[in-house]
């Protein structure tokens, strides 16, 4: 089967996926469903050739998901009241969406056929990378010396990110029981 | 370590004992080899990340606390930030760009190649493990200290 065929799979399990999250009632479930779209994300790169994002990806779903069962399980969040759906909006969000939809058809049309970008930069990657930088691994070749700019700035949100949650979090301890945690 | 009040059952934690250095092993292997095979940094940091978890939730916040120094992981990690920017000036000073790499490339496929990249991917790892894990601890003190007042 061709790539796009098992693409469409992915997409389809991923959007059944968002779907059971939303209108599930335990919480739990719904944090295992939100897993199963992170998982199909992963598997999605594994077929356009993407084995570092998929790692990555895959990693950080598991993170995730650790950072989101610790956060929910043990408080009363279990129970949750089903929310009041307006049928009137619903309906009237639903014929924008599809008046949006149809209108951008003819955007459609434009876009490139799949696998073949308009962009060219990628190609002066693949034909002089391993020459120019010595890295075998394209993608670190890239994010590390075309764009190390760029992972700086990611280095600095991760630090930045740190740094506010630490700070928040310490007040919080200092007013409440003195200075044990963080 | 082996307070049953804490943490996990005994059967989790002497299988976290055994399965954490091998978790540990895989993340530098990723990190060290990012230059040659899928990985790199990210990943491997984030792998890091999850060893330390690991034995978080296995033998408890409390136990970690004793057998881990966090402020020595905070200084770590800022350490890393750093020098990844260090290691940007000194690309300016000997290559003429921000973040130049001015090491020599060495031959492709070996170990020690490619320059600076090996290093920044190093210095990511480290930074991206300790970033991680500290997230995860913060915010989990707050949970144990809301679970305390009630």
């Amino acid at each position: 089967m061709p790539v796009e065929t098992w693409l469409y799979f992915t997409l389809g399990f991923m959007i059944l996926g968002s779907i059971i999250a939303l209108e599930i009632k335990d919480i739990l479930s719904s944090i295992v469903a939100i897993g199963v779209v992170g998982l199909g994300v992963s598997v999605a790169f594994l077929f356009l050739q993407a084995p570092d994002l998929a790692i990555v990806q895959f990693l950080f779903e598991i993170f995730a998901m650790i950072i989101l069962v610790r956060a929910f399980v043990k408080k009363d969040y279990h129970a949750e009241t089903p929310a009041r759906v307006n049928g009137f909006l619903v309906a009237i969000s639903m014929l924008v969406i599809i008046a949006i939809f149809v209108s951008s058809i003819s955007v459609f049309k434009l876009l490139p056929p799949f696998g073949q970008p308009l962009f060219e930069t990628a190609q002066h990657y693949v034909d002089h990378g391993v020459r120019e930088t010595g890295a075998v691994n394209l993608v670190t070749a890239i994010i590390l010396d075309y764009r190390a700019y760029d992972t700086l700035g990611e280095v600095t949100v991760l630090f930045t990110a740190i740094l506010g949650t630490i700070t928040i979090l310490r007040i919080r301890n200092g007013k409440n029981a003195g200075r044990k945690g963080a | 370590m082996n307070d049953p009040k804490n943490g996990m059952t005994l059967i989790v934690k002497t299988v976290t004992r055994v399965t954490v250095w091998l978790i540990v092993l895989y993340g530098i292997y990723l990190i060290l080899h990012g230059h040659l095979t899928p990985g790199g940094g990210f990943g491997g940091g984030v792998i890091l990340a999850l060893a330390f978890l690991n034995i978080m939730l296995a033998y408890g916040r409390d136990a970690t606390q004793k057998w881990l120094n966090i402020k020595f992981l905070e200084d770590i990690e800022a350490v890393s930030a750093t020098l990844f920017l260090f290691m940007g000036i000194l690309g300016i000073a000997l290559g003429g760009r921000f973040l130049m790499n001015f090491l020599p490339k060495g031959t492709p496929h070996a170990l020690f190649s490619a320059g600076t990249i090996p290093i920044l991917n190093i210095l990511i790892g480290i930074k991206v493990a300790m970033s991680l894990f500290l997230v995860v601890w913060v915010l989990a003190g707050l949970h144990e200290e809301e679970g305390g007042k009630k």
